[in-house]
């Protein structure tokens, strides 16, 4: 089966005047349909970067990118992100800040008018439910916690249904009781949509729980190092991360990333 | 103290001001034509009150107008520069050269294009609030969020989508704050027009009086400019807080 994201040999290369950074080393990833990848490895690998590519707010300097079979940028792939910081719209209700991509991405923008006070709306607010926002619906972000801001924020990259969902480092910002709440949000989101997710993160833990697979990157420029599967079977629980055989994969982890040899440089371009 | 203890302290204090200035003049005994008393501005202001009317009425008129204008042009200078980065190089330099040119100069190039007049008065009050504006506005659309961008720009919202739904809000809390600055910027660039070009407005009346040596007339004149800056000011504050009130994080 062709798998929905497929980065064939992608290579980055920031280009900041004279200054050329590569980013990344020619890299191979294949996301499945419905899959939730983790991706880890040391500041500054380039985690952000493959997010970036994924979305399409960058371009490969070298390799391809498909989607779907097709080269990305053939057609519009429908993109989900979330960022560490919320950044909803404060003039705008919890609720108009989710619907903001049923205004913006095609086909939801066509019917945008006639449908946001009746169809969109119950959308937005069965989604909201399922977060346990909807008693917030008509607020405005600042009356929200950051944990709540965090879940309305995982509700505007979901609610369009987006055939990838992006997030960079979605819960580095909260606190350990917060962020393991909203990881298991977040699971039960992705087992009752199926979306398929690829997810930045610097929290180990994070990863193991969340993740089918989990990507290790070398550090800058960076490659995978290692890419692990987690069988633990879903729904899973906090309370598992605390096992003897979870702790031990999340151990391995950091030592690979701690440990990571320094990738062999490829020939870098003329400076 | 309690908000309206507060109100009430300030408006207290700001009367005490003027009977601070009323008494200090009668104690030291200050001749009218060099500081005025309060209280003969404001009889002042009242005998010739009909005489002043249309003079006010004139500088009111032009003020507005080019205040009309220069928002109308300094929101849409504000969204290009702040919209394009080409525009933004180019304009920004531009702006900041003629704004710094002192305004009493470009008054005789108006009078010469146009005559002297009302016209004058309207373009110097035009040009003396938009940069305010475009600055302001400019900033609150070129300053979004890297990241809320990245969210736009991976929903393939085109450019156009993202100003009007980000960048424009986004902006409406510095346009109506430049807003503020601008009318009373505005203010002063009439009245500058008229004492140079104008045979009407407070202006051209203050200039009359004080070569009479009519200094509590002069005097009136500045009551009724700042009379009219404080008013306007307060309307603008207050379609601010109306429209752009999420901005100060007040309940909706
Ligand atoms: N716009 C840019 N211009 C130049 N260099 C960049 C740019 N963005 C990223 N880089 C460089 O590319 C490398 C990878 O950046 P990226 O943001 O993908 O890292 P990351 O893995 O997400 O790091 P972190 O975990 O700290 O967020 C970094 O070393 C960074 O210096
Ligand atoms: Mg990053």
């Amino acid at each position: 089966m062709t798998p929905l994201v497929h980065f064939d040999e992608v290579c980055v290369e920031y280009d900041a005047g004279r200054e050329k950074t590569l980013a990344l080393q020619p890299t191979t990833l294949e996301v499945a349909k419905g899959d939730f990848i983790a991706l880890v490895g040391p500041s500054g690998c380039g985690k952000s970067t493959i997010l970036k590519l994924a979305s399409e707010l960058l371009a490969p300097t070298a390799g391809h990118i498909f989607f779907a079979g097709r080269e990305l940028g053939a057609e519009p792939v429908r993109v989900g992100m979330a960022f560490q910081s919320a950044s909803l719209l404060p003039w705008l209700s919890i609720r108009d800040n989710v619907m903001l991509p049923l205004k913006i991405v095609p086909p939801f923008r066509e019917h945008y008018r006639a449908k946001r006070k009746g169809e969109y709306r119950d959308r937005v607010d069965a989604l909201l439910a399922q977060v346990g926002l909807l008693d917030f619906a008509d607020k405005n972000p600042w009356q929200l916690s950051g944990g709540m801001q965090q879940r309305a924020n995982l509700c505007r990259a979901l609610v369009h249904d987006p055939d990838l969902l992006l997030l960079d480092e979605p819960f580095g910002a909260l606190d350990q009781f917060t962020r393991e709440e909203l990881w298991s949000t977040l699971q039960d989101l992705w087992m009752a949509r199926g979306s398929t997710v690829l997810l930045v993160t610097h929290d180990l833990r994070e990863a193991a729980f969340l993740a089918n697979r989990i990507c290790v990157m070398s550090a800058r420029p960076g490659r995978i190092i290692e890419d692990r599967q987690v069988t633990t079977p879903r729904p899973r629980q906090i309370s598992q991360t605390f096992r003897p055989e979870f702790v031990s994969i999340v151990e391995q982890l950091r030592e690979l990333i701690v440990h990571a040899p320094a990738a062999p440089q490829i020939p870098e371009a003329a400076q | 103290m309690t908000p309206l203890q507060r109100k009430f302290a300030s408006a207290a204090l700001i009367v005490g001001v003027f009977a601070f200035w009323e008494l200090v003049c009668l104690i030291f005994g200050i001749s009218d034509l060099v500081l005025p008393r309060p209280s003969q501005i404001l009889s002042t202001f009242i005998e010739y009150a009909p005489a002043i009317w249309p003079h006010a009425w004139q500088t009111l008129y032009t003020t507005m107008v080019g205040f009309v204008f220069g928002v109308a042009i300094g929101l849409a200078l504000g969204v290009l520069i702040g919209s394009s980065k080409l525009a933004f190089d180019t304009a920004y330099p531009l702006l900041v050269g003629i704004s710094s040119i002192p305004k009493v100069a470009v008054v005789p190039i108006f009078v010469l294009w146009f005559g002297a007049g009302t016209v004058p008065a309207i373009l110097t009050a035009m040009i003396i609030c938009i940069f305010p504006i475009v600055v302001n506005v400019a900033t609150g659309i070129a300053t979004v969020e890297p990241e809320l961008e990245d969210v736009m720009k991976a929903m393939k919202a085109s450019k156009r989508d993202i100003l009007w739904n980000v960048g424009l809000p986004r902006s409406m809390p510095y346009f109506f704050a430049s807003l503020k600055v601008a009318i009373t910027l505005a203010f002063v660039g009439s009245v500058i027009a008229e004492t140079v070009a104008s045979n009407k407005g407070i202006g051209n009346m203050m200039m009359i009086a004080s070569s009479m040596f009519n200094v509590p007339m002069v005097f009136a004149g500045l009551l009724v400019l700042s009379v009219l800056g404080v008013a306007l000011y307060a309307i603008f504050s207050l379609i601010e807080r109306r429209v752009a009130g999420w901005a100060m994080r007040k309940g909706s």
